[in-house]
């Protein structure tokens, strides 16, 4: 990661806070991966049934093949718990954000914020094109440009690894 | 995490010369790590309530958790020779249950883009061991498609590989007769449901009958007699009977976790053609290729008419209306969960009020059944007009459960036995003390907001191994299980003497807009 980030200077209460906006995504992502992983009952396969707008009949189909359904379970437990935790330990923090930014990309496409739509999953209304999914996915987009994982997490032992 | 600090971690490597890591590197480096200490530690706390207020729960409410097992099948080797008597909307159902589909209904099925579920449920459905040797109908377009389906063994499309036709039959006396049919599936009008089982049972020919038992007083009688004296196992077509949350709902009632039950809820509701029982008439259809007379039976003499004939239930001369339609399946259901027996009054009111086509049923109906020796009361209401969803609800002082797919209870803010618990806001009122949902595996039924939601929608249903069953395949299985055990099935003729009764009081109401009573000492219904 060394060279691409020399020229960000950040102080003391920047780096603060954007430490802190890592480790609150974190907890959130970390939360909804345990949760999955300790609910035997639970499958992507209500979610993807949910699902409205444009490309609803491709999720729709998906919910259709049982050993997608499996899969995709078995990605979202532990997809969501391991960026979860690499984005608390900065632990390979900008791998996490791009996969973190991956699976929050397909989660609005199934749900997008359309004005006239209303979801059961989650039950909150309708939005009007923005929704939280995309200003997650613009909050880990400002953390992938504003890297910390090398300067408060793992990732900083990694970086002076390979800065030998 | 000072200024100057950050800016020596971004220092080049060309400029930096390799170092060992600092103090300052590993506080730096794992100064995040406490985080997740916090993050268990709220977890444990979070989990710790749930288990606990789960665990108070299952004190309350206690009902095993295991969805209800399908009854093995018993086999003996030997296929069960059976007879179909009507193959319109519901006996081609009922085959389908039984294992066999048109070759054109399995072509169309399987390219079904919207509901490819039907075709998927319907090739992974038990073989039954059963082989349909006779069929009868008397329109001729029915009847050559009741043999072709029968003769799809294979279950497969158009041009597959089918077995031996069975014997179109010409009236269904002579199927009856027929010394390869060893049970009768029968899914004619109204009118015809009892004499057809009661020579069937005379032969010793067991029976499936759809519901309703009978179309008249004197019939059911006569049916339950011969049944009765022959030992035959008959099956009525309720296959409610089947579905988990009944079967749920009835350990909830015997253990008394509503208190005591005073009123029952029950309603139907449609709002299409189809619901209303304006079929399609069929384009082949004429006095060529119907029997008219073996149609009207005992019923009184009609000229030819498509439309009488396809939507039969629209008259009285051959149906029993929403009473026996409609009002059995709630009956029924209802009679199961709580043993209701035959009310001792019945009052019913109602009309023609929005499918003015001729009928002489009304499509608006209400129904109040009461049952003093119960101290409740039966309240059916009946639109064919509106399709507001009503629950089935069952609601007791303690409680009210409310009976779907799903089983929701929900305890009474006023309720005497759950009171301490209300105040000391274990229980809440607004939201259920226990969700039933089948296919939902290791439930314990105090499921989450997002949960009950869906189960609301119908959507979680279906998945992982929650495997979807036709509730008729099962009433079917039910049945040939009893016919090689000799045993009677759930939906036996007492059950079927109880529902047909209630049903003949509800339809005398409403026919003499009176109230009709039940004289147990002479079994009989009379007016007050």
């Amino acid at each position: 990661m060394g060279k691409k980030f020399i020229s960000i200077d950040y102080t003391s209460i920047q780096t603060f806070l954007l430490v802190t906006l890592r480790v609150l995504l974190g907890w959130y992502f970390l939360y909804e991966g345990i949760v999955k992983i300790t609910n035997p009952d639970w499958t992507c396969y209500p979610y993807l049934m949910d699902s409205q707008g444009p490309f609803a009949g491709l999720y729709h189909s998906m919910a259709a093949n049982t050993d997608l359904v499996f899969a995709f379970d078995f990605l979202n437990m532990w997809g969501l718990t391991f960026i979860g935790l690499g984005l608390i330990l900065g632990l390979f923090t900008q791998l996490a954000l791009v996969f973190g930014m991956l699976i929050l990309v397909l989660y609005f496409c199934s749900h997008p914020a359309l004005a006239f739509v209303s979801y059961a999953m989650p039950t909150e209304g309708s939005y009007l094109w923005v929704n939280k999914t995309l200003l997650e996915i613009f909050t880990m987009a400002v953390l992938l440009a504003f890297p910390t994982g090398h300067i408060v997490g793992i990732d900083r032992f990694l970086s002076k690894r390979t800065d030998r | 995490m000072g200024n100057d600090h950050s800016k020596q971690d971004m220092t080049t490597p060309e400029t930096n010369p390799p170092k060992k890591l600092s103090r300052r590197d590993i506080i730096k480096g794992l100064a995040t790590v406490p985080v997740l200490g916090a993050f268990a530690y709220a977890w444990a706390r979070k989990k710790k309530m749930t288990d606990n207020y789960r665990s108070r729960m299952r004190e309350i409410v206690n009902l095993t958790s295991q969805p209800v097992e399908l009854a093995p099948s018993v086999k003996d080797g030997k296929p069960i020779g059976l007879g179909l008597i009507g193959f319109g909307v519901r006996g081609k159902q009922l085959m389908r249950a039984a294992g066999f589909a048109h070759p054109t209904w399995i072509d169309i099925a399987k390219t079904d883009q919207n509901n490819t579920g039907n075709y998927d449920n319907f090739m992974e459905q038990e073989d039954l061991n059963v082989s349909v040797n006779g069929v009868c109908d008397i329109f001729t377009v029915y009847s050559k498609a009741a043999a072709e389906t029968a003769a799809n063994v294979n279950r497969e499309g158009m041009g597959g590989k089918k077995g031996k036709e069975p014997v179109q039959y010409k009236t269904y006396l002579e199927l009856l007769d027929a010394p390869d049919i060893d049970a009768v599936i029968i899914a004619t009008p109204d009118h015809w449901h009892a004499p057809m089982a009661v020579e069937a049972a005379k032969r010793g020919k067991h029976v499936y009958c759809e519901k309703p038992a009978s179309w008249s007083v004197p019939e059911l009688f006569e049916l339950v007699k011969v049944v009765k004296e022959k030992g035959i196992v008959f099956q009525l077509g309720h296959q409610g009977r089947q579905t988990e949350s009944y079967i749920k709902a009835k350990e909830v009632i015997d253990k008394d976790i509503l208190g005591k039950i005073n009123l029952i809820e029950v309603c139907t509701n449609r709002n299409d053609s189809n619901g209303a029982w304006i079929y399609p008439i069929h384009p082949l259809a004429d006095e060529t290729t119907i029997d008219w007379r073996q149609f009207i039976g005992q019923a009184p003499w009609h000229d030819f008419s498509l439309e009488r004939f396809f939507r039969w239930r629209c008259w009285w001369d051959y149906s029993t209306g929403i009473n026996g339609d409609l009002l059995t399946h709630e009956y029924d259901a209802l009679n199961q969960i709580i043993d209701l027996g035959i009310p001792s009054s019945v009052s019913a009111s109602g009309g023609i009020y929005f499918w003015k086509d001729g009928r002489t049923v009304p499509d608006v109906l209400q129904v109040v059944m009461e049952f003093p020796k119960k101290d409740m009361s039966f309240l059916y209401s009946a639109t064919l007009a509106n399709n507001r969803s009503r629950g089935k609800v069952i609601m007791g002082h303690d409680g009210n459960m409310e009976i779907s797919a799903n089983l929701t209870i929900y305890a009474d803010p006023s309720s005497t036995k759950y009171s301490k618990q209300i105040q000391e806001g274990l229980i809440d009122p607004t939201v259920p003390i226990y969700l039933y949902i089948p296919g939902r595996k290791g439930a314990d039924g105090f499921a989450t907001a997002t949960e009950q939601y869906f189960a609301s929608r119908g959507l979680m249903y279906t998945y992982r191994d929650g495997k979807r069953v036709d509730t008729t395949h099962l009433h079917i299985k039910e049945w040939l299980n009893c016919i090689r055990a000799r045993i009677q099935p759930s939906c036996d003729i007492d059950q079927a003497f109880e529902e047909g009764m209630s049903a003949h009081m509800a339809t005398q109401a409403t026919l003499e807009n009176r109230t009709a009573f039940w004289d147990e000492e002479n079994m009989e219904i009379v007016f007050g």
